[in-house]
This record gives structure tokens, sequence and C-alpha cells, in this order.
């Protein structure tokens, strides 16, 4: 049997050689699944994400991308939308359920494409500074000595400047776009994530399993990667989930400062900021976006605060 | 260690952190920019005169580690560039702001501080009852909430379709403001004994005070209901109920004392939040403060004010932590046997 499906031993031995894992993350699923806020956010976030992939199918309307040439002489691809003057700022009803805005356009469609700005903002910002912070944090912490002091004071000087303050400046000094948004962010978030690395590293370091690696002989590298890393695992996934949330109302802010895409893009805080002069005769203009974010951010709050419970085994048993 | 050696230790290691913080703001004014005197002249309808005129006065055909000397030494003789929107220099601009700002900040503080604390004890002690799931849920949506989202909403509700409280403004039209004292509408109308001032500033500063402080108001719920939560396990506070002691005295003498410690950190912390929210917030009430100076700034590429801004907000957060630092270690005598 064995020699005509090799595979099945494969996946035996996989089984068998991390069953005390595999225990452990059933358990975790068992806990995280009695917990109903967690379940919400779960639920929640599948359902942004299913809403993200599947827009081209839910929409009405839909985007066209045009390549245009900026100031400083490169190309960038633009979004655009129909415009039709005829059916502008009309209350949500069958055709257009959250209405539409002051130029014709479906909000619903809009509020759907622009979830797929909103997860790729935060997913490129939220990755990219992850991996720096853990590159970083890792050597800090597992190096010592003069590097960490050198990378630790320079976190310090980052995270001595308010989030939202310090990526406007860098944002307004690189000029207005999304992509421009997302680097200004990422400079802004990884000291959080080499601070975090760094500490679970520390801790790690000194646990005698790491001790009996080093001692047959280990290197530096495969300790750090076989040991250290997948042990820092649990409270950078925490982490990383509640500042998805936590990234995207950064973002939706300097768009509505106007640091963002340019006007006309199905971005929430762009849209919240244009519908601001039409709130008091066109309700749904800025409701609906404000809601889209509510909900994605509500629902990475939910679900790092279930990840964490489950996670943190001082919480667990 | 004494408290005075670990105000004075962390005294002098503020001096390292604020210049690395002039170091980032010179970075991002000064290197990051594709072409920063540009930028400083106004950006994409900079002209060529202005352009050559910025470049000489910030020595921008010098190597960079010279400008950043020139750099330093305006900061340090508080000279922070001209505002191209105001056409006076940054400094008075922020001068003239800073003081709503304070008074809008201190508000959101005062709104903020008492709920959360109040309403952390309350969901603590019935915990898993009705006003415990109300408020935690007040509190998670109290932090996903997209701030100026909610600046809208309730415009939208107070100002609008339940028209009891001003839109926008720090005053009501045509009402002269308190002459200026200290520039803190509430302190000065109180000074100069003018009550219908005052009435009118503290009630536009309900809206915004609110807004700004629902999201601290929520992590401070947050962290003193968990921390009430922890304390409450402790053996000492089984020792006071075993021996007698009433119910009240155990919360309010024994447990709640210990459990505000992480909420003074935490409320430290929302500082550098509420900083970053007031551009939002004040933007959106029309509130005349730093924040809403900063934000047109930005808009009408007004670099020098944008940097300015950045440098002085880093230089306040930077010296409310260190308040916060040392009022931790006065209530916490561990802090200092740690070592600081």
């Amino acid at each position: 049997m064995d020699k005509i499906r090799p595979h099945v031993k494969i996946v035996d031995d996989f089984l068998k050689k991390h069953e005390s894992k595999i225990k452990d993350l059933r358990f975790m699923a068992h806990l995280f699944r009695k917990s109903l806020l967690s379940m919400i956010g779960l639920i929640l976030i599948l359902t942004l994400v299913i809403v993200a992939l599947f827009a081209p199918f839910l929409a009405s309307q839909h985007p066209s991308y045009v390549r245009v040439s900026t100031e400083q002489g490169t190309t960038v691809t633009e979004e655009r939308w129909d415009i039709d003057f005829s059916q502008k700022l009309l209350p949500p009803s069958a055709e257009h359920l959250f209405g539409t805005d002051d130029f014709g356009r479906d909000i619903f469609s809009m509020v759907i494409y622009g979830s797929q700005t909103s997860f790729r903002i935060c997913i490129i910002v939220v990755a990219i500074s992850t991996l720096i912070g853990i590159i970083l944090g890792g050597i800090a912490g597992y190096f010592g000595g003069i590097i960490d002091e050198v990378l630790m004071r320079i976190t310090d000087v980052f995270l001595a400047v308010p989030y939202l303050i310090l990526a406007m400046a860098i944002a307004a000094a690189l000029g207005r776009s999304i992509d421009h948004i997302m680097e200004a962010m990422i400079i802004v978030w990884w000291p959080t994530y080499a601070r975090l690395m760094r500490g679970q590293v520390l801790a790690v370091r000194e646990q005698q399993f790491v001790e009996a690696a080093r001692s047959v002989g280990a290197s530096n590298s495969r300790i750090l990667f076989r040991h250290i890393f997948p042990n820092s695992f649990a409270p950078l996934l925490v982490e990383i989930t509640l500042d998805l949330g936590a990234v995207l109302l950064v973002a939706a802010g300097l768009s509505f400062i106007g640091l963002g895409a340019s006007p006309g893009t199905a971005e929430w805080g762009l849209m919240i900021s244009s519908g601001r002069i039409h709130m008091f005769h066109a309700w749904w203009y800025v409701t609906f976006p404000g809601l889209a974010i509510l909900l994605v951010v509500l629902g990475f709050n939910l679900l790092g605060d279930g990840l964490r419970d489950v996670t943190d085994p001082k919480l667990r048993r | 260690m004494k408290t005075w050696e670990f105000i004075v230790r962390r005294l002098l290691l503020l001096i390292p952190v604020i210049i690395g913080v002039t170091i980032i703001t010179f970075t991002v004014s000064h290197v990051i920019p594709a072409d920063p005197a540009r930028a400083f002249a106004g950006g994409p309808k900079a002209q060529p005169d202005v352009i050559e005129r910025i470049t000489k006065e910030l020595h921008l055909d010098q190597p960079l580690w010279i400008q950043y000397f020139y750099y330093l030494n305006d900061i340090v003789h508080l000279n922070l560039g001209k505002s191209y929107l105001e056409s006076r220099p940054v400094v008075d601009s922020l001068a003239q702001y800073f003081p709503a700002t304070l008074e809008l900040t201190i508000f959101s503080m005062l709104i903020a501080i008492p709920l959360g604390i109040v309403g952390g004890i309350v969901s603590a002690i019935r915990r898993n009852k009705l006003s415990d799931h109300i408020t935690r849920i007040i509190a998670i949506v109290g932090y996903s909430l997209p701030i100026f989202w909610l600046a809208l909403m309730l415009q939208y509700a107070f100002a609008y379709q339940f028209p009891i409280l001003p839109l926008e403004g720090r005053l009501a039209i045509g009402m002269n403001a308190p002459s200026s004292i200290t520039g803190l509408y509430v302190v000065d109308s109180i000074i100069t004994g003018n009550l219908d001032t005052l009435a009118s500033t503290l009630y536009h500063l309900i809206l915004p005070a609110f807004t700004l402080g629902f999201a601290t108001l929520a992590l401070i719920l947050r962290m003193t209901r968990s921390s009430m939560l922890e304390v409450m396990g402790m053996d000492y506070i089984r020792t006071g109920r075993a021996k007698g002691l009433s119910e009240r005295t155990v919360i309010y003498k024994h447990a709640l004392r210990n459990a505000l410690i992480p909420t003074v950190t935490v409320t430290g912390l929302s500082f550098g939040g509420l900083l970053g929210g007031a551009v939002l917030t004040e933007t959106i009430f029309n509130w005349p403060g730093m924040g809403r100076f900063a934000a047109r700034a930005v808009l009408g590429f007004d670099f020098s004010a944008v940097m300015g801004f950045t440098i002085l907000v880093a230089i306040i957060y930077v010296v409310a932590n260190l308040i916060v630092d040392i009022l931790y270690a006065v209530i916490d005598p561990r802090v200092k046997l740690g070592g600081g």
C-alpha cells in the first residue's frame, strides 16, 4: 500500500511528528469557536475578503483604469468611474443600494471596490513592516551588544512621534498618492514590530531548547530560523491582526486629509472626504464608506483579541 | 534610587531622543522630497526665483550634514521658516493656534479619563452582566471607529437632525473672544468674568472634545476593566474580604489603587493619538487649532508649516511621556527600584 501511495505515508509521518502541536492547535480552535465575539470578527473579515475578491460580480458599476503621466514624468495607473450628472445624489434605492454621489456614481459599487484598496493597503503595509521588524528585531535581540543598543535607540526615536503625524509629514514630503501613504506608513510602523520581535527573541534565547541546539553545534541562522522565530510567532500574529485595523484607520485618515488617491477613486477615506460637503442633503454619501471602515477595523480587532485570548498561555488554562 | 535622581536621569535621556527626532524631521523635510527647495517654495506652483531664494536661505546647495547643523541652529532659535499660506513665521502661527488645541485636548481627557475609569470599574465588578457587555461593546467600537467619521455622524445627529449643539467653531458667531491671557477661552472667560463667553465656549467644546476623546475613553475603559479583574483575583483582596472589610473598602481602597497603574501608562501613551486625532477633529469642527492649521498646510503645499507642526508635536509628545514616566514612578515605587 505504502509503495503505491507514498504521499499517505508522508502525511502520516507529518501527523505523527507534529502530534502535540496539532493537538494544541485543535484546542486553540476549540477555545476560539467558543468565543462569540471572536467568531463575529472572523465572519466579518471572511465576508469582507469575499466581497473584495468577488467585487466585479457584486458591483453594478465598474471602474476603468487609465495610464496617465504625472508632473514628475512617470506614468501611473489611475482609476476612473463613469460620470452621469442626471443620476447625482440619489438616495438609496433598489437600483442604487447605497445611493449615488455628486457625480452620479453608484456608492455601493465604490464601497465594494474600495475594499480592494483597503485590504491592499493593510496587507502591504503590515507585511513589509513586519518583515523589516522581524529581521532587525531578531538581529538586535539575538546578537545584543552595540547592534541592539543602536537599533533600539532608533526605534525609540520613531516611537517618540505620533503615528498619524509622522506619516502625514512623510506622505506630504513624498507627494500625494496611495503608494506614498503606504510607504510613509511602513516607515512609521516597522519599529513596533522590531521591538516586539526583540523582546520575544530575548525571552526565547534563554530557554533550554535553544541552549540544547547551541550545544549540539547548530549555527546562528539555524537557531534563529528553526528555533527562535517559530516560537515568537503567536504574539506577532496577535499584533499583526490588531495592526491591520489600526493601519486602515490611519490610512483612511490620511486620505481624508487629502494625501491619498486623486479625487474620484474608490477609496473609503477619500469618499468620506468628498461627501462631507453634501452631508446634510445626502447622508448616505459619508455614512456607508464610514460603516465599511468601522466593520473592517472592528473585525480585525475582534479577531486579534480572540487570537490573543487563545494563544496567551496565562489566560488559557 | 531617589525620586529626584530618577527625574534627572530621565531628563538626560530626553536629549538623545530629541536629537533623534530632529534627525527624523530633517530627513523627512530635506532628504525625502525629490526636490526640497521646490517643496519649501510651495510645491508644484513654486516660482523659480522663490526656489532660488529658499535654496540659499536653507543652504540646500551644501552637503547634507552641513544642512543639518543649519537646521538644528534654526530650531534652537525657534526659526521654523515662513508659512507660505499665512505669510508669517510658522512659529507665530503655531503659537496662536496652540492654546485652542491644548484646550480641546484637555477637555477630551476630562471626558475620557473619568468615564473610562468608572466604566471600567463597573464593568469589572459586574463581570458578564448586562452593563459589562454594554461597556465592552462601547470599548471595542470606540477604538475601531474612524474618528473623522464619528465627528461627521455626531454633527449630523446633534447639529442637524436634533440641533441641540453647535455645528462648528469655538464660539457662537458674532461673539468676541475673551481678552487673551492664556489663550484658553474657558480660563480667560473665567478670569475676565464673562459668563456668556464661558457658556458658549463650553457649549462648543462638547462635540469636538467627545469625538477626540472617544478612542481614549475606549482604551482606558478596556485597560481599567482588565487590570481591575486581574487585581481582584489577588491574594491581598481575598485577605481584605476575609478579615471582614466592606466590599466598598476592598474595591476602592485596595483594588482600584493597584488597578490604576496600567491605566496611567495607557493614558500617557494615548496622548500621541489625541494629537494625531486633533488634526482630523479640528478640521471637521473648524476648530482654530494647530491640527486644522497642519491639515490646511498639507493641502496647500505649505511645507514649512507641516514640518514645523511635526517637530512641535514630537517634542510635546516626548515631554508628555516623560511626565507620565515620572508620575508612574511616584505612584508605583517598584519602577524606581527596577533601575529605570
